[in-house]
């Protein structure tokens, strides 16, 4: 399986003009041009004119090249970075309910606590954990929890920004995952 | 319906005005002469204002139509086309051309009705969602939602449609916004001076160092072909390119999109290459080592099998844009901007490096194309006494004994290959047809747009008897507005060009292709229509006909020429098929087979030497 961490992807990030159908418009192009996407996380920015999408792309299914002119064509999309792992800032959030049986719930808690994840809810038989962090660590939480019994589980899709240039001083210590 | 009541209460300013009225004077503001349209419900606000509007309204039969009309204006004039239509099945009948307009890049601006703001979503009466079915058929489209925002858009409608890659712009107007009768479809008018495009900014000079290493390749080929499309008209860079081809001494096949850009009688111009291409402009592409693709994009009707596409040769690309560069072929060299500025700057390169005194000696590369001029050019035989007229023959004809600068419109069939082939085109913006798309009824509204755009000029539609009957509603519009049109109708009794991939690669059996001859009746048809109609059936009479359609110019005139029902379009390079492998007319094959053979025994022979 083609999981959303996968170095074959590649994440875009593509800042938008905060208007109706846009959405519709990135979403259209690569449906009908065969392209296709992992995963898709849009949101404002900080300025209310412009929004950002993060899209995770299959470059399997076409030349990135190719993918990224197509959609610098769309009349709204301002622009368009491509961001390598290597050179971005990658996170993501999951949150999933877990079978969790009175013997299985320590273990549960001590896989969330190693992975610095949260408990969000605990019942009798389940539990309900979250994890934010790069989209591989949440690769492995997520292989991990499937032995126990996977009854739900979400993701956003990853968000990303271009790393801080070196020479930019950086102001606080980032917890690099 | 009384007056609009909000009026009294708001023409205080003499600035202020609603909806509809900011439309239209927005279409003022661009220029707009003609509007292509058909009124409705949603869009009947903005017909009020029509009325006492500084533009011509031509009311056509069916929205396709419209379209077309457009489309055609279009080609023919180099002004963007508009049209305007209702919501609902309105909005739905111009996909088609807004499709074609997209795959042929013609800047076209389409308004269409919609229902009132508060009842979209709600299915209601002829809604539907006119911006989402077109998505993918337009450059770009707009959904309006305030009266104020009216002439941005229109405006930002028209610099996107004509700017960059030329394209087709759907405008969606919600009712309530342009009706009179709404106080809050009344604003201060006011036209922008600026556009609020900040994702909108086509790139149009290309870069000094593309032009340079353009030249540098230029110069090193001993095979060069410039391969023209569609683009270098777009770029209005018909003066450039001859000043470029004649400078190189190169030889030009100009597409389907681009017949005309190059005049087809100057002794460099080798014809159209593609599925129905000269053989010499097929086969010189595939021996180059050097292709200028020049606004052309390489589409799979002129590239055969991508693989075996010039396979030897190196590629200069230019085209506006950026996505062409790469998608099919990778390009050697990459130079994105207007095919006519980037013209003009390479000329300029080339002089300063000497040229055209300096031009490498290429007579090798030149004799052998001049051979294959020579042993295969067009041809097809004349009828025997008795027989139908040969549609090479009529369109031969009629290219002789019309002006030069007419206007040709084709539909899509064999008709059209056989018009591309034939009409001989020395001026730009002579040939309109709809290549990308390849839709059937295209021809008469187009002819229809482009006459109405060039009221001096000549313009024949060369049509099939299938297309005719997909659009021909469009002669009552031509008869109503005086929109003197000539169609030649190229009657052959069948969908001729399905029937001929039926006879060549499925054994011939014949499926659902024949219409007949007689039904309809195309001349009484055509009168009905307010038509001259004739019908000729004999080539003794073709040059009479043809000389009367030339001299009626109050009328739409059609003259039915029957034609041979079995004649094939050739040559041919089957779909998917490599371009080595053409086929010629009958007549030439045997020679094209011992040419191949010879060809091949030269190479064995070169190998075991090797
Ligand atoms: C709208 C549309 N429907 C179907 C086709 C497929 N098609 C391409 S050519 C052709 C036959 C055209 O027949 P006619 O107009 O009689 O021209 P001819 O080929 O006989 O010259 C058809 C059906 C098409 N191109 N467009």
């Amino acid at each position: 399986m083609n999981r959303p961490g996968d170095l074959a992807h590649h994440t875009l990030s593509v800042l938008v003009e905060n208007k109706a159908g846009v959405l519709a418009r990135v979403a259209d192009l690569f449906a009908r041009r065969g392209y296709n996407i992992v995963s898709l996380a849009v949101a404002p920015t900080d300025d209310v004119a412009f929004s950002r999408i993060t899209i995770v792309v299959d470059v399997e299914s076409a030349p990135l090249e190719q993918i990224v002119k197509q959609l610098f064509k769309l009349i709204n999309i301002v622009e368009i970075q491509e961001l390598s792992a290597f050179d971005a800032v990658e996170r993501e959030l999951m949150i999933a309910t877990i079978e969790a049986s009175t013997e299985t719930r320590t273990q549960i808690v001590e896989l969330v606590n190693i992975f610095e994840g949260k408990i969000l809810a605990v019942g009798t038989a389940a539990i309900t954990v979250s994890l934010d962090g790069a989209p591989s660590k949440i690769d492995d939480f997520e292989t991990l929890l499937h032995d126990y019994g996977i009854r739900d589980l979400q993701r956003t899709g990853r968000i990303a920004l271009p790393k801080m240039d070196r020479s930019v001083p950086v102001l606080r210590a980032v917890n690099e995952a | 319906m009384s007056g609009p009541a909000a009026n009294d209460a708001t023409t205080a300013s003499s600035n202020r005005v609603n909806g509809g009225e900011a439309l239209i004077r927005s279409l003022e503001m661009e220029g707009v002469e003609i509007v292509f349209g058909y009124p409705g419900g949603a869009i009947l606000p903005v017909y009020d204002p029509i009325i006492d509007a500084g533009l011509r309204h031509v009311l056509v039969r069916h929205e396709q139509g419209a379209g077309h009309m457009a489309e055609g204006y279009a080609h023919a004039t180099g002004k963007p086309g508009v049209c305007m239509v209702t919501s609902g099945p309105a909005a739905t009948n111009v996909v088609t051309p807004l499709a074609d307009a997209m795959l042929d890049s013609v800047p076209m601006v389409c308004i269409t009705g919609q229902v009132a703001l508060p009842a979209i979503g709600t299915d209601a009466f002829q809604e539907c969602d006119t911006t989402g079915i077109t998505r993918s058929v337009t450059k770009h489209n707009f959904l309006v939602t305030r009266a104020e925002d009216i002439p941005r858009t229109i405006r930002e409608a028209f610099h996107i449609a004509t700017t960059g890659r030329p394209g087709p712009v759907l405008v969606d107007i919600p009712k309530n916004i342009v009706d009179a009768n709404n106080p809050d479809a009344y604003f201060e008018w006011e036209w922008p001076d600026d556009l609020d495009l900040p994702g909108y900014n086509p790139n149009v000079t290309p870069g000094d160092a593309d032009i340079e290493a353009a030249a540098d390749l230029l110069m090193q080929a001993e095979r060069p072909v410039l391969y023209v499309g569609g683009g270098v008209l777009k770029a209005r860079g018909a003066q450039a390119l001859l000043e470029l081809a004649e400078m190189t001494d190169i030889p030009v096949v100009t597409t389907l999109m681009a017949r005309g850009a190059f005049p087809d009688t100057h002794e460099l111009c080798l014809g159209m290459p593609g599925m129905h291409g000269n053989y010499t402009a097929v086969t010189a592409i595939q021996r180059s080592d050097l292709l200028i693709a020049m606004g052309s994009r390489f589409d799979d009707r002129v590239t055969g099998k991508v693989g075996a596409f010039a396979p030897d040769a190196k590629v200069i690309h230019v085209d506006i844009d950026p996505a062409e560069h790469g998608k099919v072929r990778k390009p050697d060299v990459s130079v994105v901007g207007d095919c006519r500025i980037a013209m003009e700057l390479l000329n300029e390169v080339l002089r300063q490096r000497g040229l055209p005194e300096s031009n490498p000696d290429r007579s090798p590369w030149k004799q052998q194309v001049s051979g294959w001029l020579e042993k295969y050019p067009l041809t097809y035989q004349q009828s025997k006494d008795g027989e139908l007229l040969k549609p090479q023959y009529v369109i031969e004809r009629l290219r002789d004994l019309s002006p030069s600068d007419t206007i040709v419109c084709s539909g899509v069939g064999q008709h059209q290959m056989f018009a591309s082939q034939y009409w001989e085109f020395n001026h730009p913006y002579t040939w309109i047809n709809s290549g990308g798309l390849g839709t059937m009824g295209f021809s008469i509204p187009a002819a229809i747009g482009a006459k109405a755009g060039m009221p001096d000029r000549t313009v024949w539609a060369i049509d099939g008897d299938g297309c005719f009957q997909m659009t021909a509603q469009e002669l009552v519009t031509a008869a109503v507005e005086k929109i003197p049109v000539k169609i030649a109708l190229l009657n052959n009794s069948f969908l001729g060009m399905v029937r001929q991939w039926q006879s060549l690669f499925y054994e011939e059996r014949l499926s659902e292709v024949h219409l007949g001859y007689d039904l309809p009746n195309y001349v009484m048809l055509a009168e009905a229509m307010g038509c001259v109609a004739f019908r000729v059936e004999d080539v003794d009479e073709v040059d009479d006909v043809i000389a009367k359609a030339n001299e009626i110019n109050d009328r739409p005139v059609v003259v039915e020429f029957r034609c041979h029902a079995d004649e094939n379009v050739y040559p041919m390079v089957p779909a998917g098929g490599s371009n080595d492998d053409v086929i010629v007319d009958p007549s030439q094959s045997a020679l094209l087979d011992a040419d191949r053979a010879a060809a091949a025994a030269a190479a064995a022979t070169e190998g075991t030497n090797a």
